[in-house]
């Protein structure tokens, strides 16, 4: 009895650091996505009036809403797949090669990191540019629009986040993989693994912990993308082919201070992302160990 | 460890709100303020901002002169983030400006928000009855336009020269002689045009006599046919010119990579400073018939006042004087403004001639965005020009496209 009185004091002080970061946001949130809330609301010019579930139906009613939101999942799917291999292969990479080349991936890795996300889209806008691009000038493909096209359009924004997110993923594993005892993939070399077995089989499952932070990060973060779809494609690509729902969300309520309906984009999104996150927990549960 | 993840998760997914609180206006002091301190103003940062801060400080050295204990506190905002200090000030009365310049576009949401002050009574009856058309909303004069921005037809007088051309004298001239050029200079594009340069293509569409706010009717189909003919591998190939904005536009024809473009008379400086100088000439866009004018999107930005002003007495004066016709002349000398009161454009045209085809364009009558706060949301939703790159992409057909259109403009304005 006592020992549980202790656990709830313990944890008194994170639940109300929570309660004032989450609880009340997300509050105010769902407020907001309940009421027609726009600037003239804001600054008092006219009363702030409550609309029930207007706000969803407009959204849920709109069929632009439904494509972006297609366009959003197939995007965010293929960047978590390619950022986890290129982060998982160059982790592995990492515990293979000596001193001086892991030390050159590493910088290479954390100076690709630490570019501000902004500049990193500019940059990678400016190397496949049109006219002046450094990419069409080596390609010889003078005039050709890399952004012209939804697919090539995606697949380059697609790459240009890839190369900002995997070294996070590459760091985590790699400490995970130092991680894992010496002995154990010994022990499996000996029974007679191939490497590629050995990788599968004694690697990934005692990575398992690691590896459910690391997709849940990166299926949060490339859902949400904004910046690189919002510079590189100029705020949604050629009529608004490349939109995602983040720069969706942006364009259709906050630049255009609806701000209900802002809200009601964001609580949609924020259930998606907690359906996809639990059943992803749920499903690594059932087939293994627990985490 | 289970629960703890989804914490983590939910900590990621975190989506920030404001809260829902109104701030109650505190109007505007009934006597008119304070006579001395300091008054605010806020004006837009330019990209070559020297010349305007130039005459920006002679008109506070004289307004200091003839009001003894003011100073006047000049902050020049960027025009990129301009919405969310407007709104910031809207907010919180005790930071706002007392003058504020803003874009005549922005005024109806502005208006709606409750933000400026009725200025019927200071401005100048010697206004235009279109710039003060553009700053009137719901009836009451909410700004003093302070100048205007059109665009009309730049062409380079060496290319047409050399290819023996006559300038165009009607919209069909304009592509006929764009496609002339790019066959015989397939090097150049004819007629710089881009998807998301909604002014220029807007000319075309009211020149057939459609409007924004009938965009599915059938005038306003062809004259988004027209532009969007020539965004057509035979002047503008859709590659290159699908997503163009108003200022690429520029680029090119400064550049020297395109033989004729729309650009407003606020863009000389930047194609003086291309390889074009020297080397064109600008008459109005022409319109359907040969003899009229294409009209034109009646850009520029008004000066206001704050409803939450503390020194509206002062805010008055200092407007009246920025907006004299003495300041409106230096503002064309320093930065190519046009003038709104007629007597200071009349001054300007007898000195320069360069501002002749603008002042006929604006003579022959422009037209405006909507005045409506819904405004903004079309804007921000980018959909006039996601109707324009439909059609230049072949995603859409005009008819389509326009629709789609004409339905969000519906859903948008408010009445």
């Amino acid at each position: 009895m006592r020992s549980r009185f202790t656990a709830l004091w313990l944890l008194l002080p994170a639940a109300l650091v929570l309660a004032a970061l989450f609880a009340y946001p997300m509050y105010q949130l769902g407020l907001i996505s309940v009421l027609d809330f726009t600037q003239a609301q804001v600054s008092g010019g006219q009363p702030t009036r409550f609309v029930g579930l207007d706000n969803y139906t407009r959204l849920l009613g709109d069929g632009q809403f439904w494509s972006v939101l297609l366009a959003t999942v197939g995007f965010a799917a293929a960047c978590v797949i390619a950022t986890l291999a290129v982060g998982a292969a160059l982790a592995v990479l990492l515990t293979r090669v000596s001193r001086i080349p892991r030390l050159l991936l590493s910088l290479a890795a954390m100076a690709a990191w630490a570019v501000p996300a902004v500049s990193g889209s500019t940059v990678w806008m400016f190397l496949f540019d049109t006219d002046l691009g450094f990419v069409n000038q080596l390609l010889g493909l003078d005039g050709y629009n890399w952004f012209y096209g939804r697919y090539t359009a995606f697949a380059l924004v697609g790459a240009a986040v890839v190369w900002a997110a995997f070294p996070f993923v590459m760091v985590t594993l790699y400490a995970g993989i130092s991680a894992i005892p010496g002995s154990v993939v010994e022990a499996a070399a000996l029974d007679g693994a191939s490497t590629w077995r050995a990788f599968w089989q004694i690697i990934v499952p005692m990575l398992r912990p690691v590896l459910a932070i690391v997709v849940i990060q990166s299926i949060i973060w490339d859902f949400k993308i904004f910046t690189q779809i919002y510079v590189m494609t100029r705020g949604g690509g050629l009529a608004g082919q490349n939109l995602t729902l983040n720069v969706y969300a942006y364009q259709q309520a906050f630049a255009s201070s609806e701000y209900g309906l802002g809200s009601a984009i964001g609580v949609v999104m924020m259930l998606i992302l907690l359906a996809v996150t639990l059943l992803y927990l749920r499903t690594l549960r059932r087939s293994g160990e627990p985490l | 460890m289970r629960l703890r993840l989804a914490t983590a998760a939910a900590l990621a997914l975190t989506l920030t709100a404001c809260a829902p609180s109104t701030s109650s206006p505190s109007g505007t002091p009934s006597d008119g303020g304070a006579r001395t301190g300091t008054l605010k103003v806020w004006l837009f940062d330019e990209p070559n901002r020297a010349p305007k801060e130039k005459v920006v400080q002679e008109a506070v050295a004289e307004f200091t002169a003839s009001h003894p204990g003011t100073s006047v506190d000049v902050q020049y905002i960027a025009v990129d983030t301009r919405s969310e200090r407007f709104k910031g000030a809207f907010n919180d009365p005790g930071s706002a400006p007392d003058v504020v310049e803003y874009g005549n576009t922005d005024l109806p949401e502005y208006a709606a928000a409750g933000g400026l002050a009725d200025v019927g009574a200071i401005a100048d009856a010697d206004l235009t009855a279109d710039a003060r058309a553009s700053a009137t909303y719901e009836g009451t004069l909410l700004g003093v336009p302070w100048y205007l921005g059109v665009r009309a037809l730049y062409y380079r007088t060496d290319v047409f020269q050399e290819l023996g051309l006559k300038v165009p004298a009607t919209l069909a001239e304009v592509t006929t002689t764009a496609r002339t050029i790019r066959t015989k200079k397939p090097e150049l594009f004819g007629l710089a045009v881009g998807g998301k340069y909604t002014y220029a293509a807007m000319p075309f569409v009211w020149a057939h006599g459609g409007e924004i706010t009938d965009l599915d009717s059938a005038p306003a189909r062809a004259g988004l046919r027209a532009y969007t003919d020539l965004i057509k591998p035979d002047n503008c190939p859709p590659q290159q010119c699908a997503d163009l904005t108003g200022g690429k536009t520029v680029d090119l024809f400064a550049s020297g990579k395109a033989a004729m473009g729309i650009l407003g008379n606020f863009n000389r400086a930047a194609v003086d400073a291309g390889a074009a100088k020297g080397k064109y000439a600008v008459v109005p866009l022409p319109g359907v018939t040969a003899g009229s004018v294409a009209p034109a999107f009646a850009g520029g930005n008004n000066l206001g006042i704050m409803k939450n002003a503390q020194r509206p007495a002062l805010a008055a004066d200092f407007l009246t004087l920025l907006a004299s016709k003495k300041y409106q002349a230096r503002m064309y000398d320093a930065m190519g403004n046009l003038p709104t009161l007629k007597s200071a454009s009349d001054e300007v045209a007898g000195q320069d001639p360069f501002v002749k085809p603008f002042l006929d364009t604006i003579a022959a009558g422009t037209k405006f965005v909507p005045l409506d706060p819904g405004w903004g949301k079309i804007d921000a939703g980018a959909v006039l020009p996601t109707m324009i790159e439909k059609v230049a992409t072949g995603k859409a057909t005009v008819e389509q496209a326009t629709a789609d259109a004409a339905q969000q403009i519906d859903a948008a304005l408010t009445k």
